[in-house]
């Protein structure tokens, strides 16, 4: 038991270090990933266009510290997946980039996450506008209690679009988006709790793609739901990286390997390995990684 | 044994019986009080058999008595005899009525035990009649004739219809004379005092020019003209409703002069068949629910006091819900959550336990002697010595009742707001929403069941609420309804009839107990369901608002 213990300590150690050095050159220009580049891989993470960089992001929550200096890129209009055990910190680093740890008491964040090149914790940065451009789905679905229609149009609503024409153009539009459209076309104004779980899922999605933000965040979005809405929500992930940068966490390994380009493997608040996710599944880097991924641990 | 009794306290059947037991009787409680209410208030607006009897002197001696029997009661023989009625020697018990012989202008008193054995004879004759009368009270007997200008029209059995003809009449005429005297007479003071007023600013602000006078003088002198006319129509109505007059004979034969201005409405009880008295009998709840009360409130109706509970009741929640929902939304959505707030939140959980009558103290120390005579000062100086807002009225006792009510609200509130699930709030900022508009859009439509009820418990408590009203603006008889067609419309300054007070004033402080008891159970029932109609309005609209927002289970 000490003994593994110890393994384990000798292994963070490792990648403590190792992203010391990760953070040197992430100051110069982008991520050390040179440990990444394997022959024959579709996606070379330099060749991406950048969306969102974090640069040597730590997170406290009062005196716990949750996020060690994680330093990452994720890359433009590609599906990105946070992998991890649980309490691993993904779904908290995920919550970072719109801002959403704001709400919390005690919560406490040093380093950067540049947004266009604009660090989103400035002060001069306002928030729901961030919001507005990093859109967020979560776990359970949450519309409103409101018509369907009127759970697109909230996100227009507050940006004070009231004209019946452009409401109309983009609640279809969106719901098209969401692979709802033919589902619900009928009955825009029946109450949204009418849906099922996984129909709610799509309209939060369409709520979310209704404002045209840049980057989708997804907070794992399909673990409240049955295999066949999880599947259709997978599809639609693919339908939207074409216009999204989309950033997805979830529990589940085997939908990591299906909807993402680039997979984030998180252990105790530290990003233990982030590359191509063909590559990453299937001859890891790092030894933890192997080991979850193989269901060893987590 | 001892293991099957084990077994069945193992089982829990036990608290479900004492559950259950406690359920039974604060169900039986409440319907029995209710019931009572119900019974003692409902028969009193029955049109009850008048009956002749022989009453039997100690002496000897023997009077004849009409009238309706209104409730019987065993007492201790002992307790007679002491009282110096003569007693057969074996009775332990005797039965004791109570009559309700009416004419008190005859005999000086409605009401009067009498002990059952005494009252021989007893008969219900057909043609005996009752009259209940603007004055005086009731009266029983018999019609004799009817006399027009001093001359007799009608006599004997030709002049009963003669009478209900002719009582018609008279109602119609009172009817006008109570319109012109009331509404338009009113409009005119009301139009005077404040043409008064008006010169009494005028001179305080030193511009009481000719000028200014002169058309003040003017309008005054149209008031003037207006008065004479209506004063000449009701010269005219006064001369025609005097016109009749109804000799009546008592059944001891005392003959009795009654104006029929002064008859509200007669009768022939013993006469009238089932299906007569029924509709006679909503036609009393009717006059009972919509009319003034008369007769140092133990006759008429209680409409202004209903009147006055409602409007009270309804500004109340128009004050304290907005406020309630505004403190409420503070504390659980801004204020930081220290050590402050839960002081804060202490200190309002017990404002909701602090006697009503120490509410009413604030309010009148407060509101209306500090506040009060401030505004006044300021704003009706022209009034003054006489109080506008520096005395108990319509709003101080509106505001009084909010803040003793604002507790319970703001509960309610914050309670409901808790339980607005994170994820909503969170889908909402997710879209860019500001905190504000969050609240705005989906908090506040999602937690308004909570406001609700919030506000049905306020309305539970303000309707019935007497103590702190005594203090800051109730009164037992109003000259005029606080709300009516005379410029401001609303008068929030003035003095009010309430159903609780009427309550306490008719039961406690009449000098008529006897005939205004069933009154007090009818009031008693009607505030009830007054009440319940109010609760009833704001349930159905909460379940309405919780349907819409049902989003609560996620």
């Amino acid at each position: 038991m000490t003994e593994l213990l110890d393994r384990e300590k000798a292994m963070q150690d490792e990648t403590n270090s190792n992203q010391d050095v990760t953070n040197e050159s992430a100051r110069g220009h982008a991520i050390d990933i040179s440990s990444l580049k394997r022959e024959g891989s579709n996606h070379k993470i330099e060749n991406e266009e950048v969306a969102l960089k974090v640069n040597d992001l730590r997170l406290c929550y009062g005196e716990k510290e949750a996020l060690h200096g994680i330093n990452m890129t994720i890359p433009k209009k590609r599906v990105t997946a946070f992998i991890g055990p649980s309490g691993c910190g993904k779904s908290t680093l995920l919550r970072c980039f719109n801002r959403m740890n704001d709400l919390v008491d005690g919560c406490n964040i040093t380093g950067q996450i540049l947004l266009d090149d604009q660090d989103i914790y400035q002060r001069s940065v306002e928030v729901a506008e961030l919001r507005r451009r990093v859109g967020m789905v979560f776990q359970k679905p949450n519309p409103f209690p409101k018509s369907i229609y009127e759970n697109v149009a909230y996100g227009l609503r507050i940006q004070g679009i009231n004209k019946k024409r452009i409401l109309d153009e983009t609640v279809e539009w969106s719901l098209r988006s969401a692979a709802l459209w033919d589902e619900v076309k009928d009955r825009l104004n029946d109450s949204a709790l009418g849906l099922s779980g996984g129909q709610q899922q799509r309209l939060v999605i369409a709520r979310t793609v209704a404002v045209k933000p840049e980057v989708l965040l997804l907070d794992e979005p399909a673990s409240a739901l049955d295999p066949l809405s999880t599947l259709k929500i997978e599809e639609l992930i693919h339908q939207l990286k074409d216009d999204y940068t989309i950033v997805i966490v979830t529990h589940n390994m085997q939908q990591a390997a299906r909807v993402s380009d680039y997979t984030a493997f998180m252990y105790m608040g530290d990003l233990i390995e982030f590359g191509n996710t063909d590559e990453l599944f299937t001859n890891p880097a790092k030894k933890q990684t192997e080991d979850y991924i193989t269901g060893r641990y987590g | 044994m001892s293991v099957s009794v084990k077994k069945w306290f193992k089982d829990g059947d036990p608290w479900i019986w004492i559950n259950a037991g406690a359920v039974a009787i604060s169900m039986i409680m409440v319907f029995g009080l209710l019931a009572l209410i119900a019974s003692r208030g409902l028969v009193h607006f029955w049109a009850h058999d008048v009956m002749q009897a022989e009453l039997h002197g100690n002496d000897g001696q023997v009077r004849i008595i009409a009238g309706e029997l209104v409730e019987s009661e065993e007492v201790l023989a002992e307790q007679l005899r002491d009282a110096g009625y003569v007693i057969p020697d074996d009775a332990e018990y005797m039965q004791r009525d109570l009559m309700k012989l009416g004419n008190r202008d005859v005999y000086g008193g409605d009401f009067r035990w009498v002990l059952d054995d005494a009252l021989k004879n007893r008969s219900y004759p057909e043609d005996i009649m009752t009259i209940e009368r603007r004055e005086w009270g009731n009266f029983y007997g018999f019609i004799d004739s009817i006399k027009e200008n001093g001359n007799v029209v009608a006599t004997g059995s030709e002049s009963w219809p003669e009478l209900t003809k002719r009582i018609e009449r008279a109602l119609e005429i009172h009817e006008e004379i109570h319109n012109i005297e009331k509404v338009e007479i009113g409009a005119i003071n009301n139009g005077m005092e404040r043409l008064r007023l008006k010169q009494r600013r005028l001179e305080l602000d030193n511009q009481a020019t000719p000028e200014n006078l002169l058309a003040i003088e003017e309008a005054r002198a149209e008031l003037d003209a207006e008065y004479k006319v209506l004063q000449d129509q009701l010269v005219v109505l006064y001369g025609e409703i005097g016109r009749d007059k109804l000799i009546a004979r008592t059944v001891e034969g005392t003959m009795v002069d009654i104006d029929l201005s002064k008859i509200v409405r007669a009768f022939q009880p013993n006469a009238m068949s089932l299906g007569e008295k029924i509709v006679f009998y909503f036609e009393k709840i009717v006059e009972f629910i919509s009319d003034d009360p008369r007769e140092a409130n133990t006759e008429g109706g209680i409409f202004p006091a209903i009147y006055g509970t409602v409007l009270m009741v309804l500004l109340m929640s128009i004050i304290v819900t907005p406020l309630g929902v505004i403190a409420a939304v503070y504390i659980r959505e801004y204020a930081h959550q220290g050590a402050l707030t839960r002081v804060i939140r202490i200190a309002v959980n017990n404002l909701a336990g602090v006697p009503s009558i120490v509410y009413g103290v604030f309010g009148l120390g407060f509101f209306i002697y500090f506040v009060g005579s401030g505004i006044d000062q300021a704003l009706f100086p022209e009034a003054l010595p006489s109080p506008t807002f520096g005395t108990g009225g319509l709003l101080w006792a509106s505001i009084t009742l909010a803040i003793l009510t604002l507790p319970v609200v703001i509960v309610a509130t914050e309670e409901g707001l808790a339980r607005i699930p994170r994820s909503m709030r969170e889908g909402s900022l997710a879209l860019g929403a500001t905190k504000a508009e969050t609240l705005w859009r989906v908090v506040l439509p999602m937690a308004s069941p909570a406001m609700m009820t919030g506000m049905i418990l306020a309305i539970a408590r303000a309707a019935g609420e007497v103590a702190p009203l005594m203090l800051v603006g109730v009164v037992k008889l109003a000259p005029s309804l606080p709300l009516d067609g005379n410029y401001p419309y609303l008068h929030l300054d003035q003095k009010f009839m309430h159903l609780g007070f009427h309550i306490y004033d008719v039961g406690f402080q009449s000098p008529n107990v006897e005939a205004a008891r069933p009154l007090v159970y009818a009031t008693s029932l009607l505030l009830v369901i007054v009440i319940a109609l109010l609760n009833l309005t704001a349930v159905s609209i909460r379940n309405r608002l919780r349907e819409k927002y049902k989003a609560l289970e996620m």
